[in-house]
This record gives structure tokens, sequence and C-alpha cells, in this order.
């Protein structure tokens, strides 16, 4: 039983620390600013949502955990927004998002 | 045997990366011509030195690093900038002289860092003078010295704690945070100067800022054609999910605040973070809801005088032990009978005012620097 949570635990950290690895690729390496954001995005949920998860599986039922559940809810309420106002003053300051059906990419 | 080793290694990986990190921030930052990007470098900067202060053991400094660093000054930055410009201008002199005087300064700092101690060298002077008699007394199980010991500290604060009657504050501050103990209590003098030195900078900020009554009470119309609001803070209508979420996330904030101010004679925390934070919820209530919503919320006048009110609490906390017979900020002679089990006694009630009259300062001081600078009209 003790494996198996270790072994769960282990997966979701290292899937989450996956998922961080990519989505810092992605910043670096995709074309425009709004699909840039997706990857700061999936850093910020996929990443360090299963990394918080992977945690609370190594804690257990314990106060970690609960600690934990709150910084996963403060996650996912802060990180989306702050993409979300990114983007929005992005496309509020004249960026356009690149257009794919165009030739010059604009 | 093998994991250990490599748990050892990966740590030292780590630690290495954050300081290569940390010193390509900082080189970034030098280099940047956008001045928007140097200030989110800045955050990043002071966000890797709060985690180096992690790694170090040192939860206080990182917290404060954090909230600070990385948060209140990042927003501060950000609103001069939304007032001034955002890029750097060409510069015309000739860069020899400051190159010079950087060099210079630098070389003598290493210089410097070649006289002091290695990374945990247990002989280190912190290590041998003073603090283990701090330790000692601040925490019950690594208590060793005998009950007729004296904490000969440099301002003989708790000397003469052994005359006390009661046995919980014979040997101990009763806070089982030592960063705490000694910041409140053994150094509670310097405390005191740094509280005053946040006061003194709010004053400045107050006179620098707000000498135009004029500018202060202009609230100029958002034109629709400009991409720029031409004030700063013009209330976001159009950003209902901004709102929506800094609703659901402020009184979290608060409680966090009061958390981090009550925890912190026990766990990591203290005025200077909460109120760090108490005030960050009302600057992003201010950044979403706008000025003049913030200012029907907390009046500049009540935080004025908020101000005020923490040093008069730290310092009055310190007249009122000498008023009992100790020495200023002598806490020990705040021993009292009054509703034992609801306050607490001697040193602990000592710590816990001054912290409240820190905190009390540091959020208001954050909150009127923040409405000084944003409630400015950009430069055009």
């Amino acid at each position: 039983m003790s494996l198996l949570v270790d072994v769960i635990s282990g997966a979701c950290i290292v899937a989450g620390s996956f998922f961080a690895v990519v989505g810092g690729i992605g910043i670096l390496r995709l074309p425009d600013f709004y699909s840039r954001l997706h990857g700061g995005g999936i850093t910020d949920t996929m990443g360090a949502g299963l990394i918080l998860v992977g945690l609370m599986f190594h804690a257990g039922l314990t106060l970690v955990t609960v600690k934990l559940v709150m910084i996963l809810f403060l996650l996912f309420v802060t990180s989306p927004t702050s993409c979300h106002a990114l983007a929005s003053s992005a496309l509020a300051h004249g960026v356009r998002p690149l257009d794919p059906r165009r030739r010059d990419g604009h | 045997m093998a994991i250990e080793t490599l748990v050892d290694l990966a740590t030292q990986w780590i630690d290495i990366s954050l300081l290569a990190l940390l010193a390509c921030t900082a080189i970034t930052v030098v280099r940047m011509r956008s001045l928007w990007a140097a200030v989110m470098l800045t955050g990043i900067y002071s966000f890797l030195g709060a985690s180096w202060m992690l790694i170090l053991d040192a939860p206080d400094v990182a917290f404060t690093e954090a909230a600070v660093g990385a948060g209140i000054s990042t927003v501060l930055m950000l609103s001069t900038l939304a007032l001034t410009g955002t890029t750097m201008k060409e510069r015309t002199k000739s860069p020899l002289l400051p190159l010079t005087v950087v060099t210079v300064t630098g070389a003598a700092l290493v210089y410097g860092t070649a006289d002091m101690p290695h990374y945990g060298d247990p002989t280190a002077p912190v290590h041998q003078h003073l603090m283990p008699e701090f330790m000692a007394d601040t925490v019950p199980s690594i208590h060793v010295v005998d009950s007729n010991h004296s904490v000969a500290n440099s301002h003989g604060m708790v000397s003469d704690a052994t005359d006390s009657n009661n046995h919980h504050t014979k040997t101990g501050v009763g806070v089982g945070n030592v960063v705490t103990a000694v910041l409140a209590s053994y150094r509670g003098y310097d405390t005191l100067g740094e509280t005053v030195v946040i006061f003194t900078a709010a004053i400045g900020v107050l006179l620098m800022l707000r000498g135009n009554q004029r500018v202060r009470n202009h609230v100029p119309e958002r034109t629709s054609d400009s991409t720029l609001p031409s004030y700063p803070l013009s209330p976001m209508r159009h950003r209902a999910i901004s709102r929506v979420v800094s609703k659901l996330v402020i009184p979290y904030i608060l409680l966090f605040g009061l958390y981090v101010q009550f925890h912190g004679d026990y766990g990591p925390g203290g005025g200077f973070q909460a109120g760090v934070i108490f005030a960050s919820a009302f600057i992003l209530y201010g950044l979403v809801f706008g000025l003049p919503a913030a200012r029907t919320v907390t009046p500049p006048r009540l935080i004025e005088i908020l101000i005020a009110l923490g040093v008069l609490i730290y310092a009055g906390t310190g007249v009122v032990s000498m008023l009992l017979g100790g020495n200023f900020l002598d806490y020990s002679v705040l021993e009292h009978q009054l509703w034992p089990g609801f306050l607490p006694h001697g040193q602990h009630l000592g710590i816990l005012l001054v912290e409240l009259g820190v905190g009390i300062t540091v959020a208001a001081v954050m909150i009127t620097i923040f409405f000084a600078i944003a409630g400015r009209e950009r430069v055009q």
C-alpha cells in the first residue's frame, strides 16, 4: 500500500515536472505572444498542480495536505486570472494574434 | 549511503543553479533597455532570492523578500513607470566613471568576503557569540543554561528576567520562533529603529508626492482613443474576471495577513511580512477597482493616523515597561495577573504588542506610498 502511494506520488511529481519543462520550452519556442501564454499556463496549472497532487499523496491525510489543497485552490484561481489579464492587456495594447491564414504571419 | 550522496549532489546542483540564475537575472536587468522588462526581472530576482533564503533555512527572511521584493516593490515600480515612461534614455555621458566606481566597490566587497567564515562553519562568530544563549532561552528543548543565568546582550533587555518570580519568563521569552524573539525582544532597539525608518520613508514620500493638493484630487477622464490611460489607475470597467477573482481572493489575503501577524510568534512570519501582505490586499483592490474606490475603503486620513499609531504602540510598549520599573523595551516587567489564559504574559505580551505596532505601520506605509504614487498624473 505504501509502495503504491509512493509510486503514485512519484509519478505525479515526475509528470508535473515534465509539464513544467514543456511549458518552459513552449514559452521560449512558440511563435507569438498568445501561444507563449499557453506555455506559461501549462506550467502554472498542469505542472504545479500535478506536483502539488504528488506531494499530497506523499503527505497523506495530514494538515500538510490541507495546506497543499489551499495552495492548489489559490493557484487554480490566480494563474488563469493572471493569464487572462496578460492576454487582455496585450490585446488592449495592440498585440495582434498570429494569423496562420496569412502568408506574412500577421 | 549511495542515496545520501545522490541527495547531497542534487542539493548542491539546486544551489548552484539557483545562484547562477540569480547572477543571470542581475546581468539581464543591467542590460535591459525596456524598463517594464527590467522591473519584472527584478521581481524574478527577488523571488529567486527568496528561494535561496529558504534553502538556507531562513523562512522568515524568505517570506519578507517574497512579499516585499517580489510583491509590493514590483507594483510600486510599475506604478512609477506608468507615470514616467517605459524606456531608458540614451546615455550621453561616458560610462567610464560609473564603471570604475562599480568595479572598485565590487572588488572591495569581494575582498571583504575573504574574511567571512565559510558557509555552515560552526565556529563562525554568529554561532559562538550570544546566539547560543538566545537559542537556549527561546527554545525550551535545547535549554542548557542554569536558572541564574542572565542574558548579557548589548541592550541588557532581558538581563533581569531572572528577578521575576514567574518561572515561565525566568529563562525564556515564551515564543516558539527564535527569529521573532531575537527580532522583537533581544534586538528590540534595532527593530524599533527599522520601524521608524519605514515611518520616515512614508513621511518623505508624502512630502514629495503629495505636495500639490490639486494634483491629488484631479481625476482626468479616460479618453477612449488613447491606448494608454492618462491616469494610471482608472477602474478596469471591462475586466469582469479580474474584478470577480480579486473579490474572491482579497478576504483570504487579509486572513493570511492576520495569520502571519499573530502566528509569527510560533512560526515564520511577523509584523513586517504581515503588514506587507495586509497592504497588498488593499493595493489589489486599488489596482482592480480604481483609486477612488480604494480611497473610500481606506481613507487617507485614517491611514496616515495608522502610520503613526504603529510606531506609537511600539515605543509606547517601551515607555510602559520603563514606567513599570524595567529598562526600555524590557518586556519581562509586563508580567500581569489580568485574564490569565487570555492575555499572554511578560515577554510574550511585549513581543505581541511590538509586532502589532510593526504590522500596523508597515501596512499603512505601503498603502500610503502606493496611493501617493498611483494618485499622480502621467508625465506627458
